[in-house]
C-alpha cells in the first residue's frame, strides 16, 4: 500500500501507523454525555468500500493525514492534511512563490 | 557412471562430481543436478511415504509443484523439513532425509494404514472424534487418548527446535517491469522492455533460466532452444538496466504492484560466502509485472497414479534433456492431449523404449499418429490405464478399452511390463499470481483450463500463462508484453523460425478414469476421487467447503496439480459444468516461504540497538547488559564470583546505606513548548500542570481515552512556555505519538508544540543518604541545600566545567536527585559524580536493584500499568483532578472501571521464606491436583534486602481489604506453592521520611 504524504510525497505503508476511524466526532471535553463518548471510543464504521481514515506519517513527517482508503481494494483516492494545508510548510511553499 | 544417467545430453557437468547422502547412504551426482535427478540418475525410486496412508511415493514432478518427493534438509544442528527434492541443489557435504517414514523408508509400520483405507476417508477426524462422548470409542476424551498416535504417524516433515544461525536479508527494490518467469516469453519480455530503456528484474525460481527451453529440445533461429537461451541472458546479464534474480520465487501479488519475492541466496552451497544470506525477502515495487510463469501439467487420476515410477510426462522429458537422467527403460505414456507425444520421443532419443503410448481420444491425429511410430511405440486409442502394479517401484500396469464420451471401460484388462508411466492430463496456466492480484479466474472450454482473470492491476501475460503453450506464441506474446509493460506502441515483428513437433493444445475432457482402486487427486495430502464423491454425497457442494472437508489442495502444494482434477470431479458428482462449480481463489505465498526472511533484519546482527551516552563506560566497568526493547541497559555491575541475586542485593543495600548512581538516559523526554503547553499538559494528565511553578517538577498520570491508566512519570518546568516531560522507557513512542495524534487532530487551536528530546539528554539518578554532599562535592554555580533544592525543584549548575539540570525527585525513595547533561558530556558527567561519590561509598546500580528498590517503595511501571488496570486500581486515584476534564477523565467512572471486584496494587510477602514468581497467581486455598479460583496475580518480585523477606507486588481482587490476610501462591507450571501475606505496596518508608529528609 502506497500513501502519498503531501509533504513527502508517495511512500509505502510501513511508514504510517494508523490511528483509528476518521468519521469519529470527540464529544465536548467536560460532556457527561455517556452515549457519544461510548459511541466516539468504541463505535466503527467498517464499510466494504472507501473509508475515512486518520494515518500519521511517523516514519517521516509525523503529521496526521485524512485519507481516503477502499477496504476492498486498498485504492486511495484521496490524502489531505487533518489541520487542513494552512502548516507552516505549505505557508512557506506559498511565500517561495514569486 | 551412474546406471541411469546417459552418456550425453542435459545440462548437467559430468565432469563435476558432488558428494552428498540421503538417508544415511552415500551418493554422487554432478554439477547442475537436484536432488530429485540425482537420486533418479542413482537409481532411486523412492523417495517418501505418503501422508495419511503412507504409501511409498517417488517423483511426480521435476519442479516446484512436486507434492511427494519432500525431504528434511539438516545443516548442522538445523533441520529443515518439507522441501521439494526438485527445489534441492545438490552441493558437496549435503545431507537430506525422507519423511514421514518409521522406522525406515523402505519398510514402514504406518504401511498397514493403506489395508483400513475406508476407515481415514474424508471427514475420518471429524465424524470420530468430535462431539460428545457416546461411546467408548468415540468423542472428545477419545481423541486426546489417540492424538498422539495420530500426531505421530500423520504428517509431514518435523521441524527441529534448534535456533537457525542463518542471516536473512529484505531488500526494497524498484523497477519499470517485473518479469516473473524467464521461459521463452519472458526472456523476450524481459529483453523488449530493457531494448525500450526500462529498469527491468528478471526473476525465476529456477537455477537456470530458460525455462522450457533448457529441455524443448527445439530450436529458435537455427540454433538450440537451450543456446538461444544462453545468447539472450547474456546480453541481458550486459545491460545495466536488468537485475537478474535467479532461485528466486516471487511468491506474494499486493495492491499498488507490489511484489514479495524469496531468493534462495546460498542454499545451494555448502558453505556461504561471509555475511551472505541464506535467504533474502524481495519487496518489488513494479511499474507493470509480466506474468510469463507458464503452466503446470496435470496428472490423470486413475487406480495406482501414485505409485513410484508415475509421473508426469514433462517431467520425464526434462529428467531426461535437462539432467541426462532417464527415468526408465521401459516407459508406458498415458495421455488425454498432443504434448505428452513430445515427450515419449524425447525419451526414445534418450535411450528408453517406449513400450506403448495411452491415449484416451478415439483417434488422435494423423501427425500424433506418425510420432508415436517415430518413438516406436504402439498406440493404443481409446485406451486408459486401469491400474499399476509394483511396490516400490513401477513393474507393470493394466490398460483397457475406454470410451471417453460415456467414461466407460470395456473389454478385458491387458497387462504392459513397464517400469515407467507418463501421464499427462492437459496444462494448468500457472495464474496463482494474477489471481492474488484480483479478479476471478474464467474458464476455457476448449483448453480445458483456467485462464488468467480479468486484470486488476498493472500486469501483461505473456505465453503458456496465457494458455499459448507454443514456443513462437509464448515469444511473440513476451514480445508484445514487453512493448505493453514499458507502453510502447506494439508493433509486428519478424517471426523467429522455430522448429517444434506438432502439437494441438486441446486436451479431450477427461480427468478421470474410474476403475476398482485407489485413484488419487491430491497426492500431498492422500486425497482420492472417492473422497471428493463421499465429500459431495454427503452435502459439501461449494468448492470451498469441499476443499476444507477433504483438504484437497491444502498441504505444502497448495493443490498445483490437484485443484483442476479435483474441481471435475466434483463438477461431474454435481452434474454442472466446472465454471459453474468455481474455482478458489488463489492466496500468497505462491510456494512455501521461510519465517526466517520475513524477520529478515528484525533478528540477529542486523536488528537495531539503541545505546545510551554512557554505554561505553557501563561495559568498561563490569556491567552485564540487559536487552529492553531496543535499548540495553546495565542489569547489575557484578563483582567476580557474584551472582545476579547477590549483586543486586549488594547494589540496593549500599544504595539506602550510602548511595548508588544509574543511568536512567533512557526514560521518555519530550520537550512540551509554547503559549499553550500548559493548557495541553492540564488537558493530558490527570492532575494539573497550570499551577506548576517554573523551576518544580511534578508527578503525573495519564489515561487513555477509553480511561485505562496510560503512563507515568515527572514533568518538569522551565519556563513559563517551556516543559520536560519525562516517560516510562517502554512507553516514550507511545506517549509521543498520543500527544502528537491530541494536537494535530483534536486540539489543532492549542498553540503547543512537542519534540521528542530522548537522545539529546544523557540522565543519571543520584540516590541515598549521601547523595546530597556527594552533589556538593561536585556541583558548582548553585547550592543543593534543601532550600535551593527542596524535594520537586530544579536548579542549574555545571559538573566538571559542564551544565546540568539537577531535580530533585525519588524512584528509590531515597533522598535523591536526578542530573541531566547533554548527551555528549553524559560520560564526564558520570564519571565525574562517580569519582565525587568515591568517599561517600557510592556504588553503581543496575535494573536488578532499581527494580527492587522500587518494588519496596511500591512504586508502578509498565508490570501494572498494563493496558487493563485503572488509577483506583493503582490507588492513583488522588491524581484525578475533579477541577477539569482531561483524556480519560468522561470514561474512567464506567461501571466496570469502578466495580468492587476489580484487581487492586497489593504488597505480597512470602511467608515461607521462599522467592516468588512473577506472574503466579494469588489463590484462598492451594488445590496442587487441580489449580482454580485465582483471586490475583504477581507484576513483580525480589528479594528485599530492606525487609529481609521475599516481596512481590501484585494485583489482587479486593485489593486493600485483604490487607494484613493470608493467602498463597499458586505456580503449578514452576511448581511453587506457598503461604503470603497480603499487605500494602508501600512496603519500605511509607511515610517517605527519607526521600523528603
Amino acid at each position: 500500500m502506497l500513501i502519498t504524504c503531501p509533504y513527502c510525497g508517495p511512500r509505502d505503508v510501513i511508514e504510517f501507523t494508523y490511528q483509528g476511524d476518521g468519521n469519529r466526532e470527540r464529544p465536548d471535553p467536560a460532556s457527561q454525555n455517556f452515549e457519544a463518548w461510548n459511541a466516539y471510543v468504541y463505535d466503527r464504521l467498517n464499510p466494504a468500500g472507501d473509508h475515512n481514515e486518520i494515518w500519521q506519517h511517523s516514519g517521516g513527517c509525523r503529521v496526521h493525514l485524512r485519507v481516503v482508503r477502499n477496504t476492498l481494494t486498498h485504492e486511495i483516492s484521496n490524502v489531505a492534511f487533518v489541520r487542513g494545508d494552512h502548516s507552516s510548510a505549505a505557508r512557506r511553499k506559498a511565500e517561495d512563490k514569486p | 557412471m551412474s546406471p541411469r544417467r546417459t552418456d550425453t545430453g542435459g545440462h548437467v557437468d559430468r565432469l563435476k562430481t558432488i558428494r552428498f547422502t540421503f538417508d544415511g547412504v552415500a551418493y554422487t551426482g554432478h554439477g547442475g543436478d537436484t536432488l530429485a535427478s540425482a537420486l533418479l540418475a542413482n537409481g532411486v525410486t523412492l523417495f517418501g511415504r505418503s501422508f495419511k496412508y503412507h504409501r511409498p511415493r517417488g517423483l511426480l514432478s521435476a519442479g516446484v509443484e512436486e507434492p511427494n518427493a519432500l525431504v528434511t534438509v539438516l545443516k548442522g544442528e538445523v533441520r529443515e523439513p518439507n522441501i521439494p527434492a526438485t527445489m534441492v541443489e545438490i552441493h558437496d557435504g549435503l545431507i537430506a532425509v525422507s519423511q514421514n517414514r518409521f522406522p525406515s523408508l523402505t519398510w514402514d509400520i504406518h504401511a498397514v494404514n493403506q489395508l483400513g483405507g475406508k476407515l481415514l476417508s474424508a471427514g475420518f477426524y471429524y465424524k470420530t472424534f468430535m462431539g460428545p462422548v457416546v461411546g467408548p470409542l468415540k468423542g472428545t476424551r477419545f481423541w486426546m487418548f489417540c492424538e498422539h498416535f495420530i500426531r505421530r504417524a500423520a504428517g509431514l516433515g518435523s521441524a527441529g527446535s534448534a535456533k537457525d544461525p542463518a542471516r536473512y536479508e529484505r531488500m526494497n527494490a524498484f523497477c519499470d517491469v517485473l518479469v516473473v518467469g524467464s521461459g521463452p516469453a519472458g526472456l523476450m519480455a524481459a529483453k523488449t522492455a530493457a531494448d525500450q530503456g526500462a529498469r527491468v528484474i528478471l526473476a525465476d525460481l529456477e537455477p537456470r533460466f530458460g525455462g522450457s527451453a533448457n529441455w524443448s529440445g527445439e530450436t529458435i533461429d537455427d540454433a538450440s532452444a537451450a543456446d538461444w537461451v544462453r545468447r539472450t541472458v547474456a546480453q541481458l546479464e550486459a545491460r545495466d538496466n536488468v537485475r537478474l534474480l535467479p532461485r528466486t520465487t516471487v511468491w506474494g501479488y499486493y495492491d499498488n504492484n507490489t511484489l514479495a519475492a524469496l531468493e534462495r541466496v546460498s542454499d545451494h552451497k555448502a558453505q556461504p560466502a561471509k555475511g551472505e544470506p541464506r535467504h533474502r525477502y524481495w519487496a518489488i515495487r513494479a511499474g507493470s509485472v509480466v506474468l510469463a510463469t507458464g503452466a503446470f501439467e496435470r496428472p490423470l487420476v486413475f487406480p495406482g497414479n501414485d505409485r513410484p515410477g508415475v509421473m508426469l510426462a514433462h517431467a520425464a522429458e526434462r529428467y531426461a534433456n535437462e539432467f541426462g537422467v532417464l527415468p526408465g527403460q521401459r516407459v508406458v505414456v498415458f495421455t488425454n492431449n498432443d504434448s505428452a507425444y513430445r515427450s515419449a520421443l524425447a525419451l526414445k532419443q534418450a535411450g528408453a523404449a517406449i513400450v506403448a503410448i495411452v491415449d484416451v481420444r478415439p483417434q488422435p491425429s494423423a501427425e500424433m499418429s506418425a510420432l508415436a511410430g517415430e518413438a516406436e511405440a504402439e498406440l493404443l486409442s481409446g485406451h486408459a490405464v486401469v491400474a499399476t502394479e509394483g511396490g516400490k517401484a513401477l513393474s507393470g500396469l493394466k490398460v483397457q478399452r475406454f470410451d471417453m464420451v460415456a467414461g466407460a471401460l470395456s473389454g478385458d484388462a491387458r497387462s504392459v511390463h513397464a517400469d515407467c508411466l507418463l501421464m499427462s492430463g492437459g496444462w494448468s496456466p500457472t495464474i496463482h499470481l494474477a489471481s492474488q492480484a484480483g479478479a476471478k479466474a474464467e474458464w476455457n472450454e476448449a483448453l480445458q483450463a483456467f485462464l488468467p482473470p480479468k486484470r486488476t492491476q498493472k500486469w501483461v501475460g505473456a505465453g503458456a500463462f496465457n494458455g499459448h503453450f507454443m514456443t513462437l506464441e509464448a515469444i511473440l506474446d513476451g514480445r508484445n508484453a514487453g512493448l505493453t509493460a514499458v507502453g510502447a506502441t506494439v508493433a509486428p515483428m519478424a517471426y523467429p523460425h522455430i522448429e517444434s513437433l506438432p502439437c494441438d493444445p486441446r486436451p479431450a475432457p477427461v480427468f478421470e478414469i474410474k476403475a476398482k482402486g485407489k485413484s488419487f487427486v491430491d497426492f500431498q495430502h492422500d486425497v482420492t476421487a472417492e473422497d471428493v464423491r463421499l465429500a459431495h454425497r454427503e452435502g459439501f457442494v461449494s468448492v470451498e467447503h469441499l476443499k476444507r472437508y477433504t483438504t484437497l489442495g491444502m498441504a505444502t502444494d497448495q493443490g498445483k496439480s490437484s485443484n483442476v482434477p479435483g474441481l471435475a470431479i466434483m463438477a461431474e458428482a454435481l452434474g454442472k459444468p466446472i465454471p459453474e462449480v468455481g474455482t478458489t481463489r488463489f492466496r500468497p505465498p505462491f510456494a512455501p516461504v521461510s519465517i526466517g526472511s520475513l524477520a529478515a533484519e528484525r533478528f540477529g546482527d542486523l536488528k537495531p540497538e539503541r545505546l545510551t551516552p554512557m554505554h561505553d563506560w557501563h561495559v568498561d566497568n563490569g556491567a552485564t547488559m540487559y536487552s529492553a526493547g531496543l535499548w540495553y541497559r546495565p542489569m547489575i555491575y557484578g563483582l567476580s564470583g557474584e551472582t545476579v541475586e547477590q549483586a543486586y542485593v549488594r547494589e540496593a543495600k549500599a544504595t539506602r546505606e550510602n548511595a548508588g548512581i544509574v543511568d536512567v538516559s533512557t526514560l521518555g523526554k519530550i520537550a512540551v513548548q509554547g503559549p499553550d503547553a500548559a493548557a495541553f499538559l492540564d488537558r493530558v494528565y490527570t492532575n494539573m500542570f497550570s499551577t506548576l511553578a517554573v523551576g518544580k517538577a511534578r508527578y503525573g498520570l495519564m489515561l487513555r481515552e477509553d480511561g485505562f491508566a496510560f503512563d507515568d512519570g515527572t514533568t518538569w518546568r522551565l519556563g513559563d512556555q517551556d516543559f520536560l516531560m519525562t516517560t516510562t522507557t517502554a512507553n516514550a513512542g507511545k506517549v509521543m505519538q498520543h500527544l502528537e495524534y491530541f494536537l494535530d487532530v483534536i486540539w489543532p487551536e492549542l498553540k503547543a508544540h512537542v519534540t521528542s528530546v530522548t537522545d539529546e539528554w544523557a540522565g543519571a539518578a543520584i540516590g541515598g543518604p549521601k547523595a546530597r554532599q556527594i552533589l556538593a562535592a561536585c556541583v558548582t554555580g548553585t547550592d543543593v541545600d534543601n532550600a535551593t533544592l527542596p524535594f520537586m525543584g530544579i536548579v542549574h549548575g555545571e559538573i566538571s566545567g559542564v551544565p546540568v539540570m539537577i531535580c530533585r525527585l525519588s524512584f528509590s525513595g531515597e533522598m535523591a536527585f536526578e542530573v541531566y547533561s547533554g548527551a555528549g558530556h553524559g560520560t564526564h558527567v558520570w564519571e565525574a559524580l562517580v569519582e565525587a561519590g568515591r568517599p561517600f561509598g557510592l556504588v553503581t546500580y543496575g535494573l536488578e536493584a532499581l527494580g527492587t528498590m522500587r518494588i519496596e517503595k511500591g512504586h508502578v511501571t509498565g508490570a501494572e500499568i498494563d493496558g487493563r488496570t485503572t488509577a483506583r486500581d493503582l490507588h492513583l486515584d488522588w491524581m484525578l483532578s475533579k477541577k477539569k476534564p482531561f483524556i480519560g477523565s468522561a470514561m474512567m467512572d464506567r461501571e466496570g472501571l469502578v466495580a468492587s471486584e476489580r484487581l487492586e496494587l497489593v504488597g505480597l510477602i512470602a511467608l515461607d521464606n521462599r522467592p516468588l514468581n512473577g506472574g503466579a497467581h494469588i489463590v484462598e486455598e492451594v488445590d496442587e491436583a487441580n489449580p482454580h479460583g485465582s483471586i490475583g496475580h504477581i507484576t513483580a518480585c525480589c528479594y528485599s534486602p530492606a525487609l529481609g523477606k521475599h516481596i512481590a507486588l501484585a494485583l489482587v481482587k479486593g485489593g486493600k481489604a485483604r490487607h494484613g490476610t493470608r493467602a498463597h501462591v499458586s505456580d503449578p507450571l514452576r511448581n511453587r506453592f506457598g503461604p503470603v501475606e497480603i499487605v500494602s505496596n508501600h512496603f519500605y518508608d511509607p511515610e517517605g521520611t527519607r526521600m523528603h529528609g
